[in-house]
Protein backbone atom coordinates (compact mmCIF):
# COMPACT_ATOMS: atom_id res chain seq x y z
CA UNK A 1 0.00 0.00 0.00
CA UNK A 2 2.76 2.40 0.97
CA UNK A 3 6.21 1.95 -0.49
CA UNK A 4 9.03 4.32 0.38
CA UNK A 5 12.31 4.04 -1.50
CA UNK A 6 15.62 5.75 -0.79
CA UNK A 7 14.05 8.78 0.83
CA UNK A 8 16.46 11.62 1.60
CA UNK A 9 15.50 14.62 3.69
CA UNK A 10 17.87 17.47 4.38
CA UNK A 11 17.58 20.50 6.60
CA UNK A 12 20.05 22.79 4.90
CA UNK A 13 23.11 20.55 4.59
CA UNK A 14 22.31 18.30 7.52
CA UNK A 15 20.48 15.11 6.67
CA UNK A 16 17.68 13.88 8.91
CA UNK A 17 16.73 10.94 6.73
CA UNK A 18 19.19 9.10 4.54
CA UNK A 19 18.15 6.46 1.99
CA UNK A 20 15.18 5.36 4.05
CA UNK A 21 13.17 2.53 2.50
CA UNK A 22 10.16 0.87 4.03
CA UNK A 23 6.82 -0.53 3.03
CA UNK A 24 3.43 -1.03 4.65
CA UNK A 25 1.03 -3.65 3.30
CA UNK A 26 -2.73 -3.33 3.24
CA UNK A 27 -4.26 -4.08 6.65
CA UNK A 28 -0.99 -4.12 8.56
CA UNK A 29 0.07 -2.25 11.65
CA UNK A 30 3.71 -1.31 11.20
CA UNK A 31 5.73 0.32 13.95
CA UNK A 32 8.70 2.55 13.54
CA UNK A 33 10.76 2.71 16.72
CA UNK A 34 13.68 4.94 17.45
CA UNK A 35 14.98 7.41 19.97
CA UNK A 36 14.54 11.18 20.04
CA UNK A 37 15.82 12.92 16.95
CA UNK A 38 16.14 9.74 14.90
CA UNK A 39 13.89 11.14 12.18
CA UNK A 40 10.60 9.43 12.94
CA UNK A 41 8.46 12.55 12.86
CA UNK A 42 10.34 13.83 9.81
CA UNK A 43 9.41 10.65 7.97
CA UNK A 44 5.72 11.04 8.76
CA UNK A 45 5.78 14.71 7.79
CA UNK A 46 7.41 13.80 4.50
CA UNK A 47 4.63 11.28 3.81
CA UNK A 48 1.98 13.91 4.67
CA UNK A 49 3.63 16.39 2.34
CA UNK A 50 4.48 18.91 5.05
CA UNK A 51 8.17 18.87 4.13
CA UNK A 52 9.86 18.41 0.78
CA UNK A 53 12.32 15.50 0.63
CA UNK A 54 15.47 15.98 -1.43
CA UNK A 55 15.20 12.65 -3.20
CA UNK A 56 13.65 9.21 -3.29
CA UNK A 57 10.07 8.17 -3.88
CA UNK A 58 6.92 7.57 -1.87
CA UNK A 59 4.32 5.41 -3.61
CA UNK A 60 0.80 5.17 -2.21
CA UNK A 61 -1.27 2.53 -4.00
CA UNK A 62 1.28 2.70 -6.83
CA UNK A 63 0.91 6.45 -7.20
CA UNK A 64 3.80 8.83 -6.56
CA UNK A 65 2.82 11.26 -3.80
CA UNK A 66 6.18 12.96 -3.41
CA UNK A 67 5.79 16.66 -4.20
CA UNK A 68 2.01 16.65 -3.79
CA UNK A 69 0.41 19.19 -1.46
CA UNK A 70 -0.77 18.12 2.01
CA UNK A 71 -4.36 18.83 0.88
CA UNK A 72 -4.26 16.35 -1.98
CA UNK A 73 -2.49 13.74 0.14
CA UNK A 74 -5.29 13.93 2.74
CA UNK A 75 -7.81 13.60 -0.10
CA UNK A 76 -6.03 10.47 -1.35
CA UNK A 77 -6.61 8.85 2.03
CA UNK A 78 -3.58 9.43 4.23
CA UNK A 79 -4.35 11.03 7.60
CA UNK A 80 -1.86 11.90 10.27
CA UNK A 81 -2.37 12.17 14.01
CA UNK A 82 0.50 14.56 14.76
CA UNK A 83 2.94 14.46 17.60
CA UNK A 84 1.60 16.26 20.64
CA UNK A 85 -1.94 15.77 19.27
CA UNK A 86 -2.29 19.40 18.10
CA UNK A 87 -6.03 19.49 18.65
CA UNK A 88 -7.69 22.89 18.29
CA UNK A 89 -7.90 23.64 22.00
CA UNK A 90 -10.22 26.64 21.96
CA UNK A 91 -12.73 24.98 19.63
CA UNK A 92 -15.34 22.49 20.81
CA UNK A 93 -14.89 18.75 20.48
CA UNK A 94 -17.54 18.70 17.76
CA UNK A 95 -15.86 21.48 15.77
CA UNK A 96 -12.56 19.59 15.97
CA UNK A 97 -14.21 16.51 14.50
CA UNK A 98 -15.95 18.54 11.80
CA UNK A 99 -12.64 20.07 10.75
CA UNK A 100 -11.33 16.54 10.32
CA UNK A 101 -13.82 16.14 7.48
CA UNK A 102 -12.72 19.40 5.83
CA UNK A 103 -11.08 17.65 2.87
CA UNK A 104 -14.35 16.31 1.46
CA UNK A 105 -16.92 18.54 3.15
CA UNK A 106 -19.55 20.19 1.01
CA UNK A 107 -23.21 21.02 1.58
CA UNK A 108 -24.20 17.99 -0.49
CA UNK A 109 -22.12 15.62 1.59
CA UNK A 110 -23.23 17.01 4.95
CA UNK A 111 -25.09 13.77 5.73
CA UNK A 112 -22.02 11.71 5.08
CA UNK A 113 -20.06 13.82 7.56
CA UNK A 114 -22.84 13.41 10.11
CA UNK A 115 -22.82 9.62 9.70
CA UNK A 116 -19.07 9.48 10.02
CA UNK A 117 -19.28 11.52 13.20
CA UNK A 118 -21.94 9.19 14.66
CA UNK A 119 -19.67 6.22 13.91
CA UNK A 120 -16.84 7.84 15.83
CA UNK A 121 -19.11 8.87 18.70
CA UNK A 122 -20.31 5.28 18.99
CA UNK A 123 -16.77 4.03 19.32
CA UNK A 124 -15.49 6.78 21.54
CA UNK A 125 -18.50 7.66 23.70
CA UNK A 126 -16.39 10.01 25.84
CA UNK A 127 -16.27 12.39 22.91
CA UNK A 128 -20.04 12.31 22.52
CA UNK A 129 -20.58 13.22 26.17
CA UNK A 130 -18.21 16.14 25.80
CA UNK A 131 -19.04 17.30 22.30
CA UNK A 132 -19.94 20.86 23.33
CA UNK A 133 -16.93 21.19 25.62
CA UNK A 134 -13.77 23.04 24.59
CA UNK A 135 -11.20 20.52 23.43
CA UNK A 136 -8.51 22.01 25.67
CA UNK A 137 -10.48 21.03 28.77
CA UNK A 138 -10.29 17.30 28.01
CA UNK A 139 -7.84 15.02 29.81
CA UNK A 140 -4.69 13.91 28.00
CA UNK A 141 -6.12 10.53 27.01
CA UNK A 142 -9.35 12.08 25.81
CA UNK A 143 -7.41 14.63 23.78
CA UNK A 144 -5.49 11.81 22.13
CA UNK A 145 -8.73 10.03 21.29
CA UNK A 146 -10.10 13.27 19.88
CA UNK A 147 -7.00 13.67 17.73
CA UNK A 148 -7.44 10.12 16.43
CA UNK A 149 -11.16 10.66 15.89
CA UNK A 150 -10.45 13.88 14.01
CA UNK A 151 -8.00 12.08 11.72
CA UNK A 152 -10.57 9.31 11.10
CA UNK A 153 -13.16 11.90 10.05
CA UNK A 154 -11.16 12.33 6.85
CA UNK A 155 -11.98 8.68 5.96
CA UNK A 156 -8.37 7.62 5.61
CA UNK A 157 -7.12 4.33 4.22
CA UNK A 158 -3.73 4.80 5.84
CA UNK A 159 -3.45 6.28 9.31
CA UNK A 160 -0.14 7.73 10.47
CA UNK A 161 0.15 7.89 14.25
CA UNK A 162 2.94 9.96 15.77
CA UNK A 163 3.66 9.01 19.38
CA UNK A 164 0.10 8.45 20.57
CA UNK A 165 1.39 7.50 24.05
CA UNK A 166 3.28 10.74 24.62
CA UNK A 167 2.65 12.26 28.03
CA UNK A 168 -0.01 9.77 29.08
CA UNK A 169 -0.33 7.59 32.18
CA UNK A 170 0.51 3.87 31.65
CA UNK A 171 -3.10 2.71 32.11
CA UNK A 172 -4.29 5.29 29.59
CA UNK A 173 -1.57 4.23 27.16
CA UNK A 174 -2.84 0.67 27.39
CA UNK A 175 -6.34 1.86 26.59
CA UNK A 176 -5.21 3.98 23.64
CA UNK A 177 -3.38 1.03 22.07
CA UNK A 178 -6.47 -1.12 22.59
CA UNK A 179 -8.54 1.49 20.77
CA UNK A 180 -6.05 1.67 17.91
CA UNK A 181 -6.48 -2.04 17.23
CA UNK A 182 -10.27 -1.78 17.52
CA UNK A 183 -10.47 1.22 15.20
CA UNK A 184 -8.14 -0.43 12.72
CA UNK A 185 -10.39 -3.47 12.43
CA UNK A 186 -13.59 -1.44 12.32
CA UNK A 187 -12.51 1.11 9.72
CA UNK A 188 -10.35 -1.39 7.77
CA UNK A 189 -7.32 0.80 8.23
CA UNK A 190 -3.69 0.34 7.60
CA UNK A 191 -1.57 1.91 10.34
CA UNK A 192 1.94 3.26 10.43
CA UNK A 193 2.81 3.88 14.06
CA UNK A 194 5.75 5.85 15.36
CA UNK A 195 6.62 5.20 18.99
CA UNK A 196 9.20 5.53 21.70
CA UNK A 197 7.15 3.21 23.86
CA UNK A 198 8.48 0.32 21.82
CA UNK A 199 7.10 -2.62 23.75
CA UNK A 200 3.43 -1.61 23.74
CA UNK A 201 3.67 -0.58 20.11
CA UNK A 202 5.33 -3.79 18.91
CA UNK A 203 2.80 -5.89 20.82
CA UNK A 204 -0.03 -4.70 18.61
CA UNK A 205 2.02 -4.60 15.39
CA UNK A 206 2.64 -7.03 12.59
CA UNK A 207 6.05 -5.73 11.66
CA UNK A 208 8.50 -3.11 12.81
CA UNK A 209 11.42 -0.98 11.68
CA UNK A 210 14.14 0.50 13.85
CA UNK A 211 15.45 3.91 12.86
CA UNK A 212 18.63 5.48 14.18
CA UNK A 213 20.08 8.85 13.16
CA UNK A 214 18.11 8.91 9.94
CA UNK A 215 18.74 5.36 8.75
CA UNK A 216 16.75 2.18 9.07
CA UNK A 217 19.06 -0.17 10.97
CA UNK A 218 16.79 -3.12 11.57
CA UNK A 219 13.50 -4.54 10.42
CA UNK A 220 11.46 -7.64 10.97
CA UNK A 221 8.29 -9.11 12.38
CA UNK A 222 7.15 -7.65 15.66
CA UNK A 223 7.92 -10.89 17.55
CA UNK A 224 11.45 -11.00 16.22
CA UNK A 225 12.10 -7.42 17.17
CA UNK A 226 10.69 -7.93 20.67
CA UNK A 227 13.12 -10.82 21.16
CA UNK A 228 16.15 -9.17 19.55
CA UNK A 229 18.84 -8.57 22.15
CA UNK A 230 20.17 -5.30 20.78
CA UNK A 231 16.72 -3.87 20.54
CA UNK A 232 15.81 -5.05 23.99
CA UNK A 233 18.84 -3.27 25.33
CA UNK A 234 18.38 -0.05 23.40
CA UNK A 235 14.62 0.40 23.38
CA UNK A 236 12.93 -2.03 25.74
CA UNK A 237 14.99 -1.26 28.83
CA UNK A 238 16.15 -4.82 29.36
CA UNK A 239 19.69 -6.15 29.25
CA UNK A 240 19.79 -9.95 29.09
CA UNK A 241 23.58 -10.12 29.39
CA UNK A 242 23.64 -8.42 32.76
CA UNK A 243 20.61 -10.23 34.14
CA UNK A 244 21.41 -12.90 36.68
CA UNK A 245 19.90 -16.31 35.97
CA UNK A 246 18.00 -17.72 38.90
CA UNK B 1 -27.86 63.80 31.11
CA UNK B 2 -29.08 64.73 27.64
CA UNK B 3 -25.62 65.94 26.76
CA UNK B 4 -24.03 62.74 28.05
CA UNK B 5 -26.39 60.65 25.94
CA UNK B 6 -25.58 62.81 22.95
CA UNK B 7 -21.85 62.28 23.43
CA UNK B 8 -22.31 58.56 23.90
CA UNK B 9 -24.17 58.26 20.62
CA UNK B 10 -21.58 60.20 18.71
CA UNK B 11 -18.93 58.02 20.39
CA UNK B 12 -20.74 54.87 19.30
CA UNK B 13 -20.74 56.16 15.73
CA UNK B 14 -17.00 56.72 15.47
CA UNK B 15 -16.46 53.68 17.67
CA UNK B 16 -18.28 51.54 15.09
CA UNK B 17 -15.66 52.33 12.48
CA UNK B 18 -12.83 51.68 14.95
CA UNK B 19 -14.45 48.36 15.79
CA UNK B 20 -14.70 47.36 12.13
CA UNK B 21 -11.08 48.30 11.50
CA UNK B 22 -10.09 46.46 14.68
CA UNK B 23 -11.93 43.33 13.55
CA UNK B 24 -10.07 43.58 10.25
CA UNK B 25 -6.77 43.66 12.14
CA UNK B 26 -7.78 40.58 14.11
CA UNK B 27 -8.84 38.55 11.09
CA UNK B 28 -5.54 39.11 9.30
CA UNK B 29 -3.54 38.72 12.51
CA UNK B 30 -5.19 35.40 13.31
CA UNK B 31 -4.38 33.80 10.00
CA UNK B 32 -0.89 35.23 9.50
CA UNK B 33 0.40 36.89 12.73
CA UNK B 34 0.83 40.05 10.64
CA UNK B 35 -0.41 43.48 11.68
CA UNK B 36 -1.82 44.85 8.44
CA UNK B 37 -1.20 48.57 8.79
CA UNK B 38 -3.00 49.28 5.53
CA UNK B 39 -6.25 48.37 7.28
CA UNK B 40 -7.39 52.00 7.61
CA UNK B 41 -6.93 52.60 3.87
CA UNK B 42 -9.76 50.16 3.17
CA UNK B 43 -12.12 52.49 5.04
CA UNK B 44 -11.00 55.38 2.85
CA UNK B 45 -11.35 53.24 -0.27
CA UNK B 46 -14.90 52.45 0.88
CA UNK B 47 -15.88 56.09 1.33
CA UNK B 48 -14.22 57.47 -1.78
CA UNK B 49 -15.18 54.68 -4.17
CA UNK B 50 -18.76 54.93 -2.93
CA UNK B 51 -18.69 58.63 -3.80
CA UNK B 52 -17.21 57.78 -7.18
CA UNK B 53 -19.93 55.27 -8.09
CA UNK B 54 -22.86 56.93 -6.32
CA UNK B 55 -22.26 60.63 -6.97
CA UNK B 56 -19.63 60.59 -9.71
CA UNK B 57 -21.19 57.94 -11.96
CA UNK B 58 -24.74 58.38 -10.56
CA UNK B 59 -25.30 54.65 -10.24
CA UNK B 60 -28.13 53.37 -8.02
CA UNK B 61 -27.33 53.06 -4.33
CA UNK B 62 -27.22 49.28 -4.05
CA UNK B 63 -25.17 48.90 -7.24
CA UNK B 64 -22.63 51.43 -5.98
CA UNK B 65 -22.55 49.70 -2.61
CA UNK B 66 -21.84 46.30 -4.17
CA UNK B 67 -19.27 47.70 -6.61
CA UNK B 68 -17.46 49.50 -3.79
CA UNK B 69 -17.20 46.31 -1.75
CA UNK B 70 -15.98 44.48 -4.85
CA UNK B 71 -13.26 47.08 -5.43
CA UNK B 72 -12.16 46.88 -1.80
CA UNK B 73 -12.13 43.10 -1.93
CA UNK B 74 -10.07 43.23 -5.10
CA UNK B 75 -7.55 45.57 -3.48
CA UNK B 76 -7.29 43.19 -0.51
CA UNK B 77 -6.84 40.26 -2.89
CA UNK B 78 -4.13 41.99 -4.92
CA UNK B 79 -2.36 43.13 -1.79
CA UNK B 80 -2.17 39.58 -0.49
CA UNK B 81 -1.17 37.98 -3.80
CA UNK B 82 1.44 40.58 -4.75
CA UNK B 83 3.05 41.49 -1.44
CA UNK B 84 2.29 38.95 1.28
CA UNK B 85 2.33 35.65 -0.62
CA UNK B 86 5.86 36.00 -1.99
CA UNK B 87 7.18 36.82 1.49
CA UNK B 88 5.20 34.55 3.77
CA UNK B 89 7.41 31.48 3.13
CA UNK B 90 10.40 33.33 4.57
CA UNK B 91 8.43 33.95 7.73
CA UNK B 92 9.91 37.37 8.43
CA UNK B 93 6.98 39.06 10.16
CA UNK B 94 8.64 42.44 10.62
CA UNK B 95 9.41 42.62 6.92
CA UNK B 96 5.81 41.84 6.04
CA UNK B 97 4.49 44.47 8.45
CA UNK B 98 6.77 47.02 6.81
CA UNK B 99 5.46 45.97 3.44
CA UNK B 100 1.91 46.69 4.65
CA UNK B 101 3.04 50.23 5.50
CA UNK B 102 4.41 50.56 1.99
CA UNK B 103 1.11 49.36 0.57
CA UNK B 104 -0.79 51.90 2.67
CA UNK B 105 1.39 54.73 1.36
CA UNK B 106 0.89 53.47 -2.18
CA UNK B 107 -2.89 53.32 -1.77
CA UNK B 108 -2.93 56.81 -0.27
CA UNK B 109 -0.89 58.12 -3.20
CA UNK B 110 -3.18 56.55 -5.76
CA UNK B 111 -6.25 57.91 -4.00
CA UNK B 112 -4.77 61.42 -3.92
CA UNK B 113 -3.95 61.11 -7.59
CA UNK B 114 -7.52 60.21 -8.41
CA UNK B 115 -9.52 62.23 -5.89
CA UNK B 116 -7.27 65.12 -4.91
CA UNK B 117 -7.00 66.46 -1.40
CA UNK B 118 -10.59 67.65 -0.89
CA UNK B 119 -12.95 65.92 1.50
CA UNK B 120 -15.85 64.09 -0.12
CA UNK B 121 -19.34 63.29 1.07
CA UNK B 122 -22.67 62.09 -0.23
CA UNK B 123 -26.23 62.26 1.12
CA UNK B 124 -27.19 59.99 4.04
CA UNK B 125 -28.75 56.60 3.23
CA UNK B 126 -32.21 57.75 4.25
CA UNK B 127 -33.54 61.28 4.48
CA UNK B 128 -35.80 62.21 7.32
CA UNK B 129 -36.14 63.90 10.65
CA UNK B 130 -33.55 62.98 13.27
CA UNK B 131 -34.86 60.90 16.15
CA UNK B 132 -35.09 62.47 19.60
CA UNK B 133 -34.33 59.99 22.35
CA UNK B 134 -34.47 61.28 25.96
CA UNK B 135 -33.56 64.69 24.65
CA UNK B 136 -30.57 63.55 22.60
CA UNK B 137 -30.80 64.13 18.87
CA UNK B 138 -29.76 61.14 16.82
CA UNK B 139 -29.50 61.45 13.06
CA UNK B 140 -30.74 58.53 11.00
CA UNK B 141 -27.30 57.98 9.53
CA UNK B 142 -25.96 57.40 13.05
CA UNK B 143 -28.42 54.56 13.42
CA UNK B 144 -27.34 53.24 10.02
CA UNK B 145 -23.70 53.19 11.07
CA UNK B 146 -24.37 51.43 14.34
CA UNK B 147 -26.87 49.06 12.71
CA UNK B 148 -24.57 48.12 9.85
CA UNK B 149 -21.74 47.48 12.29
CA UNK B 150 -23.98 45.19 14.32
CA UNK B 151 -25.02 43.35 11.15
CA UNK B 152 -21.36 42.92 10.14
CA UNK B 153 -20.54 41.52 13.57
CA UNK B 154 -23.49 39.12 13.40
CA UNK B 155 -22.53 37.93 9.90
CA UNK B 156 -18.93 37.40 10.96
CA UNK B 157 -20.08 35.50 14.05
CA UNK B 158 -22.19 33.17 11.92
CA UNK B 159 -19.39 32.82 9.38
CA UNK B 160 -16.81 31.81 11.97
CA UNK B 161 -19.07 29.49 13.94
CA UNK B 162 -21.44 27.95 11.42
CA UNK B 163 -19.54 27.55 8.16
CA UNK B 164 -16.73 25.17 7.36
CA UNK B 165 -14.61 27.90 5.78
CA UNK B 166 -14.97 30.03 8.91
CA UNK B 167 -13.99 27.12 11.10
CA UNK B 168 -11.02 26.46 8.84
CA UNK B 169 -9.93 30.08 9.34
CA UNK B 170 -10.12 29.63 13.09
CA UNK B 171 -8.19 26.38 12.78
CA UNK B 172 -5.40 28.15 10.88
CA UNK B 173 -5.17 30.76 13.60
CA UNK B 174 -4.83 28.06 16.26
CA UNK B 175 -2.38 25.63 14.70
CA UNK B 176 -1.07 25.83 11.16
CA UNK B 177 0.44 22.35 11.11
CA UNK B 178 -2.75 20.71 12.32
CA UNK B 179 -4.77 22.80 9.87
CA UNK B 180 -2.64 21.60 6.96
CA UNK B 181 -3.02 17.99 8.11
CA UNK B 182 -6.81 18.45 7.94
CA UNK B 183 -6.38 19.30 4.27
CA UNK B 184 -6.92 23.02 4.71
CA UNK B 185 -5.18 25.13 2.07
CA UNK B 186 -3.56 27.73 4.29
CA UNK B 187 -2.57 30.02 1.44
CA UNK B 188 -6.21 30.33 0.36
CA UNK B 189 -7.26 31.07 3.91
CA UNK B 190 -4.71 33.89 4.15
CA UNK B 191 -6.02 35.35 0.90
CA UNK B 192 -9.58 35.12 2.17
CA UNK B 193 -8.66 36.86 5.43
CA UNK B 194 -7.30 39.83 3.48
CA UNK B 195 -10.41 40.03 1.32
CA UNK B 196 -12.78 39.84 4.29
CA UNK B 197 -10.87 42.45 6.29
CA UNK B 198 -10.81 44.77 3.27
CA UNK B 199 -14.54 44.40 2.71
CA UNK B 200 -15.58 45.09 6.30
CA UNK B 201 -13.26 48.09 6.41
CA UNK B 202 -14.95 49.41 3.27
CA UNK B 203 -18.40 48.85 4.80
CA UNK B 204 -17.38 51.11 7.68
CA UNK B 205 -16.13 53.74 5.25
CA UNK B 206 -19.33 53.71 3.22
CA UNK B 207 -21.48 54.14 6.31
CA UNK B 208 -19.47 56.86 8.04
CA UNK B 209 -18.72 59.15 5.09
CA UNK B 210 -22.07 61.03 5.12
CA UNK B 211 -21.39 61.96 8.77
CA UNK B 212 -17.70 62.65 9.02
CA UNK B 213 -16.62 63.18 5.36
CA UNK B 214 -13.77 61.28 3.78
CA UNK B 215 -10.47 62.45 2.39
CA UNK B 216 -7.52 60.55 0.94
CA UNK B 217 -5.27 60.64 4.04
CA UNK B 218 -7.69 59.60 6.76
CA UNK B 219 -6.48 56.01 6.63
CA UNK B 220 -3.36 56.35 8.76
CA UNK B 221 -5.21 57.72 11.78
CA UNK B 222 -7.94 55.11 11.36
CA UNK B 223 -5.32 52.39 11.29
CA UNK B 224 -3.88 53.67 14.55
CA UNK B 225 -7.29 53.90 16.21
CA UNK B 226 -8.43 50.55 14.91
CA UNK B 227 -5.21 48.98 16.09
CA UNK B 228 -5.76 50.54 19.53
CA UNK B 229 -9.26 49.08 19.56
CA UNK B 230 -7.87 45.66 18.70
CA UNK B 231 -5.11 45.61 21.33
CA UNK B 232 -7.33 47.19 23.95
CA UNK B 233 -9.77 44.31 23.58
CA UNK B 234 -7.00 41.74 23.22
CA UNK B 235 -5.34 41.20 19.86
CA UNK B 236 -6.90 38.34 17.96
CA UNK B 237 -10.12 38.26 19.96
CA UNK B 238 -13.20 39.07 17.85
CA UNK B 239 -15.41 40.56 20.55
CA UNK B 240 -12.35 42.32 21.99
CA UNK B 241 -12.12 44.58 18.96
CA UNK B 242 -15.83 45.40 19.20
CA UNK B 243 -15.69 46.35 22.86
CA UNK B 244 -12.35 48.11 22.35
CA UNK B 245 -13.64 50.09 19.39
CA UNK B 246 -16.79 51.30 21.11
CA UNK B 247 -14.89 52.13 24.30
CA UNK B 248 -12.33 54.14 22.39
CA UNK B 249 -15.03 55.98 20.44
CA UNK B 250 -17.00 56.90 23.56
CA UNK B 251 -13.86 57.99 25.44
CA UNK B 252 -12.94 60.25 22.55
CA UNK B 253 -16.31 61.86 22.30
CA UNK B 254 -16.57 62.38 26.06
CA UNK B 255 -13.16 64.04 26.12
CA UNK B 256 -14.04 66.22 23.17
CA UNK B 257 -17.33 67.19 24.78
CA UNK B 258 -16.36 67.74 28.40
CA UNK B 259 -12.71 68.74 28.20
CA UNK B 260 -11.50 69.97 24.84
CA UNK B 261 -11.76 68.60 21.34
CA UNK B 262 -8.04 69.13 20.79
CA UNK B 263 -7.33 66.67 23.58
CA UNK B 264 -9.61 63.90 22.39
CA UNK B 265 -6.92 61.72 20.82
CA UNK B 266 -4.50 62.27 23.68
CA UNK B 267 -6.93 61.44 26.47
CA UNK B 268 -8.39 58.45 24.68
CA UNK B 269 -4.95 57.01 23.97
CA UNK B 270 -3.86 57.76 27.54
CA UNK B 271 -6.76 55.79 28.94
CA UNK B 272 -5.95 53.00 26.51
CA UNK B 273 -2.40 52.89 27.87
CA UNK B 274 -3.81 52.82 31.38
CA UNK B 275 -5.99 49.82 30.55
CA UNK B 276 -3.01 48.05 29.01
CA UNK B 277 -0.93 48.73 32.13
CA UNK B 278 -3.55 46.94 34.20
CA UNK B 279 -4.26 44.21 31.69
CA UNK B 280 -1.35 43.90 29.25
CA UNK B 281 -3.13 41.23 27.21
CA UNK B 282 -6.17 43.46 26.69
CA UNK B 283 -9.65 43.23 28.18
CA UNK B 284 -10.42 39.79 26.74
CA UNK B 285 -6.87 38.65 26.02
CA UNK B 286 -5.20 35.85 27.90
CA UNK B 287 -1.75 36.40 29.27
CA UNK B 288 -0.67 32.82 28.46
CA UNK B 289 -1.39 33.45 24.81
CA UNK B 290 0.53 36.75 25.03
CA UNK B 291 3.67 34.99 26.09
CA UNK B 292 3.53 32.44 23.30
CA UNK B 293 3.05 34.70 20.32
CA UNK B 294 5.62 36.43 18.23
CA UNK B 295 3.99 39.87 18.17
Amino acid sequence: MLVIRNLDVYYDKLYTLKKVSLHVKQGEIVTLIGSNGAGKTTLLNAISGLIRPAGGSILFNDEEILGKTPESIVKMGISQVPEGRLIFKTLTVEENLLLGAYSYYSIKRKREVKEEMEKIYKLLPVLKHRKKQLAGTLSGGEQQMLAIGRALMAKPKLLLLDEPSMGLAPTVIHEIFKYIVELKNLFRLTVLLVEQNARSALKISNRGYVIETGRIINEGSAEDLLLNRDIQRAYLGRDLDSEVKI
Amino acid sequence: MTLLLQFIFSGLTTGSVYALVGIGFNIVYNSTSIINLAQGEFVVIGGLMMWFFFVGLKLPFLVSFTLTLAVAGLVGFLMERLTIRPLIKKGDLLLMIMVTIAVSILIRGLLMFKFGKDPYTYPPFTVGEPIVFLGAVISQQTLWVIGITCICIAILYLFFNKTMTGRAMKACSLDIKAARLMGINVSQIVMLSFIISAVIGAVGGIAITPISLMEYDKGAMLSVKGFCAAIMGGLGRGRGAVVGGFTLGILESLTAGYIHSGLKDAVALFIMLFILFLRPAGIFGRSEIMRLRKF
